[in-house]
């Protein structure tokens, strides 16, 4: 299938067999489904090889700084609320080294989608641990094996009661690309945990270990807070599909009145030669 | 003896935090600003919320001011602690407003409460001046119209001061010129002038953490946001606010982080992405005595280093230094224009002398500075760095026009996605340091003096008031003054200043002369420093002894 966001001849630096072709996949087809043009998209993103997905697809992109993605995208989306803005970076960048940021944006709730390629792993820097790592795993740094108990980000992001909480499989395109089309149309902020292999510095969570491992969620009730609290917790074989939606909640643009974009602005000088002359 | 004072009261009110000192202030300069009295007022908090000492300095003058004195005219202790910490300051000179003199107690205790203290105190002040006992009621209904209960008991212990005041005002002679025309002028704090600079430079975005000395900024745009449209909001730490604040600049709004100097630490790595990206910033820092926590509610300018030289990597940027309220204003309203001219970082380095001093001014003028729009609408063959002669690329905003704007903190090709090609890096680094040059014209150092001089006194930033009241005093002939307003990039006719001069004077409220040391590191040039890292800032006394 031919798709508006195909971008040709570029040089994608990713392994053979990593998952984020898959994501890549998923997201430009969501998206083509959903008709948003490339002009009216933003793709903001970290550091590490999840965080090159911007560059991969017609759109506009900010690729800042290590774990800072969803402080940018906040902005971006209530300086330009008609703008669609995503974040894709990875397990490290959003969970580690962005973590306040991971808390904040869900009680700020922006109404932007947040991808997170979780493969459990540090790619780019060669294979260190990610807070998502299960225990025991032995990595050049973690020599002995990680000791700390993985990071749970849809349990933290329920608790906090996010707006919307999914888990998908970057290897099933189908089911991904529609829990990623209902994350774009939600108004709030959308979380998706994306499991994800990585062939090179993860062993153990291959594509075969993710398929195995999980099972999708079925007559869940998605409002219920506690049960989807409860499906979060549980690690054994690890459910995928929406865990949790809250369409109550204000967004972040709502709350700062932000309804046009603020390159329209003019500023009120009159009213300000007022305000400066009443300061006496 | 009888007391004269003829241009100039320097009147210190000192008490725990939470007794009003506050009140003081406010009444006292505001009504005899608009008795036609300059005004000029400073604080000395300790970084508590009860207890401890504070002090304001309040200067009411026949001219003009906008530095600190040593000496006491007038000095009020409102506790036996605020004695103990400005005993030291009393000459025979001055005149202490005690309990011997006006038992404040005693008539704050008739309204059943020591908080009237503070009112008793205005009113013998305000007697003292024997300014009209209506204007006074005027100001004080004012005042208190939010707390109505209180109004009648503060109006009668006004009174009660006043009354005792205007007595002993014929043990004084109080004859400084009066101006009608001050009473119309403004009356600010330095942090209100920088959040309205911003705002006439059409500043619509605040993110910021709240940092002493920083956040008046941060609270006077809070106030100011329904009224001129600005979203302000309270982030999670100082990395989240320069982040989202580089957002909100790409996507179109002209954003502001307020913040001190370890605050702006937790930024540094935002800096550089500005500079790579080539998105405008404008980050005000409120400078306080460091290093680390420092004094947190003192003065100093040693975040002048850190401003140069924070964040990694080679990228231009401009610094600002304003010298008092006035200057804050338009070199705010500039800075917004300069970061989206020249899309880098601008950082406002102010202090807390600064922001917590008030100043009467006669007036601030947003349209005195054109704002531009610099942005453009992108068609489809857009580049967000296109190499250009200037270095500067025609910035475009997501979704106006039918470009894409990518912008990566990689080094990238002019389309702005990832290159590692080593001669694209070459040019991408000469097309972002080209911008720097063109700055060196924007904002020239301000000359005070005879053009023939053999000394010349350099600062920078919140010392223009002291340095020139000092040299007024000293009045030599050989002796000038160069007030720096934009301390990088240094100003083109800087040297031919320098190059004049025998001996050049640095004064910096630092330890170390960072400014001095950037002189000479520019232009090779010697100086000496008068330094004072105390936490608080120079007074008229100490600099003439040491300018002498």
């Amino acid at each position: 299938m031919r798709n508006y966001l195909d971008m040709k001849g570029c040089d994608i630096a990713w392994c053979p067999g990593c998952g984020n072709f898959g994501i890549l996949k998923i997201v430009k087809e969501a998206l083509y489904d959903l008709k948003i043009k490339p002009e009216n998209l933003v793709l903001v993103s970290g550091i590490g090889q999840a965080a090159k997905t911007p560059h991969y697809l017609k759109t506009n992109l900010f690729n800042g700084l290590h774990g800072r993605a969803l402080s940018p995208a906040t902005g971006i989306k209530a300086v330009n609320p008609k703008l669609t803005v995503m974040v894709t970076s990875g397990d490290g960048d959003i969970y580690g080294e962005g973590g306040n940021h991971f808390i904040h944006t869900i009680r700020r709730n922006p109404n932007i989608v947040n991808l997170v390629h979780d493969n459990m792993i540090y790619g780019l820097t060669k294979g260190q641990a990610s807070p998502t790592t299960l225990v025991g795993m032995k990595t050049p740094v973690q020599v002995s094996g990680v000791s700390e108990e993985p990071f749970n980000p849809l349990a933290v992001a329920i608790a906090l009661d996010c707006s919307f909480v999914a888990r998908i499989n970057s290897g099933d395109i189908k089911q991904s690309k529609e829990i990623l089309k209902k994350a774009i149309k939600h108004k709030g902020y959308a979380l998706i945990d994306i499991f994800q292999p990585c062939p090179v510095f993860n062993k153990l969570n291959t594509f075969d270990w993710f398929k195995k491992n999980s099972y999708y969620l079925k007559n869940h009730d998605v409002t219920n807070k506690e049960k989807a609290f409860r499906k979060a917790l549980e690690t054994g074989k690890y459910p995928l599909g929406i865990f949790y939606i809250n369409k109550k909640k204000k967004t972040f643009e709502e709350n700062m009145g932000c309804k046009s974009e603020f390159y329209k602005k003019k500023l009120n000088v009159n009213k300000l030669k007022k305000v400066i002359n009443s300061i006496v | 003896m009888r007391r004269k004072f003829l241009d100039d009261v320097s009147i210190v009110l000192a008490g725990a935090a939470g007794q009003g000192i506050q009140t003081i202030q406010h009444l006292l300069t505001h009504i005899l600003k608009s008795e036609g009295y300059h005004v000029f007022a400073m604080k000395d908090v300790m970084s508590r919320v009860r207890g401890g000492v504070n002090s304001t300095e309040i200067r009411i003058c026949s001219k003009r001011v906008s530095a600190y004195v040593d000496r006491m005219d007038l000095f009020l202790p409102l506790s036996p602690e605020a004695m103990k910490r400005y005993g030291h300051r009393i000459t025979n000179d001055t005149l202490v407003i005690d309990e011997k003199k006006i038992p404040m107690s005693k008539i704050a205790k008739e309204f059943g409460s020591d908080i009237y203290k503070n009112i008793v105190a205005v009113g013998f002040i305000l007697g003292m001046f024997k300014v009209e006992k209506n204007v006074i009621e005027r100001f004080v209904k004012e005042y208190f119209k939010d707390k109505p209960k209180f109004i009648k008991n503060n109006l009668l212990a006004v009174g009660k001061g006043y009354h005792i005041g205007k007595l002993y005002s014929s043990k004084i002679t109080i004859k400084i010129k009066k101006d009608k025309k001050i009473a119309k002028e403004l009356y600010m704090d330095g942090s209100e002038a920088v959040a309205l600079g911003a705002i006439a430079g059409g500043c619509n975005f605040v993110s910021s953490y709240p940092m002493s000395p920083s956040t008046g900024v941060l609270v006077n745009m809070a106030k100011h946001s329904k009224n001129f449209d600005v979203l302000v909001e309270q982030v999670e730490d100082e990395i989240a606010a320069v982040n989202m604040s580089l957002g909100a600049w790409y996507a179109g709004a002209r954003g502001l982080v307020t913040t001190s100097g370890g605050g702006f630490d937790l930024m540094t790595e935002g800096l550089s992405l500005s500079g790579m990206i080539e998105t405008p910033l404008v980050v005000h820092i409120a400078q306080r005595s460091g290093p680390a926590t420092g004094l947190p509610t003192r003065t100093e300018q040693s975040d002048l280093d850190l401003a140069l030289y924070a964040g990694h990597g080679e990228y231009p940027r401009i610094v600002l230094a304003p010298g008092d309220a006035e200057e804050a204003f338009y070199l705010t309203q500039r800075a917004m224009n300069l970061a989206d001219k020249y899309q880098l970082p601008v950082l406002i380095l102010t202090d807390q002398f600064l922001v917590d001093s008030f100043y009467n001014l006669p007036s601030l003028n947003p349209t005195k500075i054109k704002n531009k729009q610099y942005f453009v609408r992108t068609d489809k063959n857009y580049k967000r760095y296109k190499f250009t002669s200037s270095g500067i690329s025609p910035r475009g905003l997501p979704g106006f026009g039918k470009g894409l704007v990518c912008v990566d903190s990689d080094e990238h090709y002019e389309d702005g996605h990832i290159t590692e090609d080593h001669s694209i890096r070459n040019k991408m680094v000469e097309k972002r340091l080209r911008k720097l040059e063109p700055i060196k014209n924007e904002i020239s150092p301000e000359f005070f003096g005879n053009s023939k001089y053999k000394t010349l006194v350099v600062s920078w930033g919140s010392t223009k008031g002291v340095v020139k009241e000092a040299l007024e005093k000293l009045n030599k002939k050989g002796m000038s003054y160069l007030h720096f307003k934009q301390v990088w990039p240094l100003p083109n006719n800087t040297l031919n200043y320098l190059k004049k001069a025998k001996k050049i004077i640095v004064v910096e409220n630092n330890a170390t002369g960072q400014f001095a040391k950037l002189l000479r590191r520019e232009f090779g040039i010697d100086s000496e420093g008068v330094l004072k890292y105390s936490g608080l800032p120079f007074s008229v006394e100490e600099l003439v002894k040491k300018l002498k």
